[in-house]
């Protein structure tokens, strides 16, 4: 639609307006067993009118993109606007809505559309015929979830920007059951894989390879030990550092969670606004950044919701927490620096700080070093399970597969590896960074009143921390 | 000028009717309609933080053809003519698909479930009054939160002849009060705002509140006499639809229920959940426009009734579908009452923790149906059947098998609805209705 146009035709009270015009089309594909179990596929489109009126901003979205239905959303926008602004939580102004000019796209090798439905199920079919690499496999899926989205943003101001992203996200499980015990392996963990890519993701060879050799771990699983339950050293892969970042650093730097808007939801946060430059949130090893810029990294972009430029900042340095996360309408609240990070999940949706790309910094170990260090540990990789507190503090994650560290030699294989602990202290009993990294992320980080999905990115490398509370089933 | 509901109504059946009647001889489609108008105001500190209004509509269209299936949804208008040409446009997509797809070995076919036709109207706030309405009783108090009102339908028809229709105007107010760290927590909800109503809501929500005016008590680690009150139960209950109750992920491997399936392991006689269409909550029929039955038990005096069955695992599995939806999670639970009265739960309960809520659970161990998560809201430390301070955050680590089996001692003789206030994506309908327990020696880890 010709969004300038529509919004030089529009005509209110608004002492700003913006339109915010959403195309997202998602396509589910699965096979279970070597059959279709799910293949759906969804558009949706909409506008969302924003206007600014007495310092307080307003949303109203609609599905009518006629000239009819988006007029009627900007007088819904400006009635509640004016109702609301008396009760407004700060007084905003369009300093909070910089002009913003220019394009993003996804880095795409291959096109998603160069790549047909068939194509994909025969992979797929093949995949979890893959998997069929013993009697106790009871269950095989390969999933992809591939979305093709588009936001186009144009202002009162002058604000013009786009923003296409290309995104697929896979996952490949087998279940293997057998003497009243069940286990599961994923390829690290359920849709862990996700990045801005094209239909190159799609390679075959590899996708066989990592399909068997889960399934072989999930039989694997069926004989292992349980966890032990002790403390000790905790060597964790990438794909569970994704979601030990995401929870325990990602969350409780959101400034709006800090400002208490997201308290009846999600929750708190122990962070409080005096501790930026102040708390020493891990150990020196430990560097922690807000990168929109990864070329593959699930939110990367050029632009945040509210048309403010994103750039890489450091959130934590040498274990000193600087900065937080938070839109210009909380770095206005908060009187603190923050990051462009106001987005919404689509059309219908305000926007709310929201962590996008929250990386670790590499370090200067080489893998096998780190485990030729621990006497005594344990090695954990993929997340099954994920709880913590609503200030953020105290956690309990479970990995689907784990390797004792016994002698500085990775032994036996351990079912049902799980961990606990608060945040600040298990951060700084970080004593050893990986100096590779690997890139995942999930599309279903879920916040907000009312509710949104976001996408998340988490680049991390492998990381070693002292003394943690370990334990199986 | 017809409202949004009653425009709704009107162009879906012209659209719809459209799109079937461009189905060829060997093509048979299922569409499913959802629809909402909704305000929603969020407040922190008791003033707005934001406001948004919605109007969305979108269908999902299941296009049956040759043994394929394709499933597409999408954005419509509302506009008859528009929404016309939206149809044609991704029924020739969903053609494409079934092209391409291999055949679907457990397509469920597509019959005449029947006929429904229900419009509930309510009477809400004008959307002009609502800041003051919610802010006013809320004066003083640190209130945040979310409300949320309008109409949300839903609306099937298929090929076959079957014609469903759902439309209700409700509303909901989510809040929390804040006394620095500690909080109490309500849910304001229903068809027909009584502002007296929502008064006294907020004022029960500042005397709990009063309650916790008093230093927090730390807490070990350790196995603890506790009272879950029915928002904690309703949080617990609600792992029961992740995975639990589902038959696919039974036979998959994936049920946190397998043991119980399985009389490896039983719940207590105490314990007993059904699903209850005649609370009222949500409508019977699922997204095939199939009725679920009024009622139907699930777990019947600690032993596994029934799981939730959907046509498309019955076809796969052998076995007889009790029309679950494609998730197979129950849609309106109900956890019948026990004998313990709502005066004798801090006498019962002696010494011990009083739960009010708890937060972000997840299974720690799904095979032994173990689950962990966080006390939250209103949690206090009784002594002697009275109680003495709120605690400070405990993580728990337990399994149903334990603390709904031998260690339930009481079920409360009263229930709560808990209504669904979810809103990804769009608002969703349905709830539960569940009482208090009674708990021997709950697990705290943390």
């Amino acid at each position: 639609m010709d969004l300038q146009r529509t919004l030089h035709t529009l005509k209110g009270s608004a002492d700003w307006v913006s339109l915010r015009h959403v195309t997202e089309k998602t396509t589910y594909r699965m096979v279970r067993d070597e059959k279709p179990d799910r293949n759906v596929i969804s558009f949706d489109q909409g506008v969302m009118v924003e206007v600014l009126v007495n310092g307080h901003f307003g949303f109203s979205g609609t599905s009518d993109l006629s000239g009819t239905g988006i007029k009627r959303a900007l007088d819904k926008a400006i009635m509640m606007a004016k109702a609301a602004s008396s009760h407004k939580v700060h007084n905003f102004s369009v300093d909070q809505r910089p002009v913003a000019q220019g394009s993003y796209k996804s880095p795409v090798v291959k096109p998603l559309d160069s790549f047909s439905a068939k194509e994909i199920s025969d992979i797929f079919v093949d995949a979890t015929r893959a998997m069929k690499v013993s009697d106790k496999i009871v269950s095989r899926s390969a999933t992809a979830m591939i979305v093709e989205t588009h936001f186009h943003t144009v202002t009162s101001s002058g604000s013009d920007f786009e923003q296409s992203f290309s995104i697929v996200n896979t996952d490949f499980s087998a279940t293997a059951a057998a003497g009243g015990e069940t286990q599961t392996r994923s390829d690290s963990g359920g849709l862990a894989r996700c990045l801005q890519v094209g239909a190159e993701v799609f390679d075959r060879a590899s996708i066989l390879e990592r399909s068997k050799k889960l399934a072989e771990e999930a039989v694997e699983l069926l004989s292992a030990e349980n966890c032990p339950d002790t403390s000790m050293d905790l060597l964790l892969a990438p794909d569970q550092m994704t979601l030990q970042v995401h929870e325990s650093i990602g969350h409780p730097l959101e400034y709006d969670r800090i400002l208490g808007d997201e308290r009846n939801y999600a929750g708190w946060s122990f962070v409080k606004p005096d501790d930026f430059g102040h708390l020493q949130y891990g150990s020196k090893l430990m560097n922690v950044t807000f990168d929109p810029t990864i070329e593959d990294a699930l939110a990367s972009y050029a632009f945040d919701d509210s048309g403010h430029p994103a750039t890489k900042e450091f959130l934590i340095h040498n274990g000193l927490l600087v900065r937080g996360l938070g839109g210009l309408e909380s770095q206005s609240r908060l009187n603190l620096p923050g990051v462009a990070n106001s987005r919404s999940s689509s059309w219908n949706r305000a926007p709310i700080d929201r962590m996008a790309n929250i990386n670790l910094e590499p370090g200067t170990s080489k893998l096998e070093d780190m485990i030729a260090s621990v006497e005594r540990g344990v090695f954990m990789l993929a997340n099954k399970s994920w709880s913590i507190d609503d200030y953020r503090n105290k956690f309990q994650f479970g990995c689907e597969y784990g390797k004792l560290i016994e002698n500085g030699k990775l032994t036996k294989t351990v079912k049902n590896p799980n961990y606990r602990g608060t945040t600040v202290k298990f951060w700084n009993n970080l004593k050893a960074v990986s100096e590779n990294r690997e890139t995942f992320g999930s599309p279903y980080c879920g916040k907000g009143e009312p509710n949104q999905v976001i996408r998340v990115g988490h680049t991390t490398p492998y990381c070693l921390f002292a003394d943690v509370e370990v334990f199986g089933a | 000028m017809l409202n949004f509901t009653e425009k709704t109504k009107q162009s879906f059946n012209i659209v719809a009717d459209h799109l079937l009647a461009k189905l060829e001889k060997n093509e048979a489609a299922n569409v499913n309609l959802h629809a909402e108008e909704s305000l929603f105001v969020r407040f922190n500190a008791n003033k707005v933080r934001q406001n948004t209004h919605v109007e969305q509509r979108s269908l999902t269209l299941t296009l049956q053809k040759d043994g394929k299936t394709a499933n597409i949804s999408f954005s419509i208008t509302g506009e008859v003519d528009e929404d016309k040409q939206r149809v044609e446009f991704w029924l020739d997509q969903a053609r494409q698909e079934c092209a391409l797809l291999p055949e679907d070995p457990y397509q469920v076919a597509i019959v005449n479930n029947g006929t429904s036709d229900n419009t509930f109207k309510g009477s809400l706030l004008k959307d002009e009054d609502v800041i003051k309405a919610i802010t006013t009783p809320a004066a003083g108090a640190d209130f945040a939160g979310l409300y949320c009102a309008g109409p949300i339908i839903s609306a099937n028809k298929n090929s076959a002849g079957q014609s469903h229709w759902f439309a209700t105007e409700n509303f909901f107010v989510d809040y929390s009060l804040y006394m620095g760290e500690k909080a109490v927590k309500s849910i304001y909800a229903g068809t027909h705002w009584d502002q007296k109503a929502f008064d006294a809501s907020i004022a029960q929500s500042k005397n709990q509140l009063s309650l916790m005016d008093r230093p927090k008590k730390v807490l070990q680690p350790g196995a603890y006499r506790t009272y879950l009150a029915p928002g904690a139960v309703a949080e617990l209950a609600s792992m029961f639809s992740w995975g639990a109750l589902s038959f696919n992920a039974h036979k998959q491997g994936g049920s946190a229920l397998m043991k119980l399936a399985d009389k490896e392991k039983s719940l207590s006689p105490l314990f007993n959940m059904r699903e209850n269409y005649g609370m009222g909550l949500t409508h019977r029929y699922n997204s095939l426009g199939e009725l679920a039955p009024e009622t139907l038990g699930l777990i019947t005096k600690g032993q596994l009734d029934s799981y939730v069955i959907s046509s498309r695992s019955a076809k796969e599995y052998g076995v007889q579908s009790n029309a679950g939806d494609s998730h197979e999670g129950p849609r309106a639970m109900e956890i019948l009452p026990g004998a313990l009265k709502k005066d004798d739960i801090l006498k019962e309960l002696g010494t011990g923790l009083y739960l009010s809520n708890l937060h972000y659970l997840n299974w720690s161990d799904r095979l032994n149906a173990r689950i962990t998560g966080m006390t939250r809201y209103a949690c206090f430390w009784v002594e002697n059947g009275e109680i003495v301070a709120p605690i400070a955050d405990l993580r728990f680590d337990e399994s149903l098998f334990d603390c709904l089996g031998e260690n339930l001692l009481a079920v409360t003789d009263f229930q709560e609805v808990d209504p669904m206030v979810s809103t990804y994506e769009s608002r969703a309908l349905g709830g539960k209705k569940v009482p208090g327990m009674l708990i021997k020696d709950f697990k705290f880890t943390l």
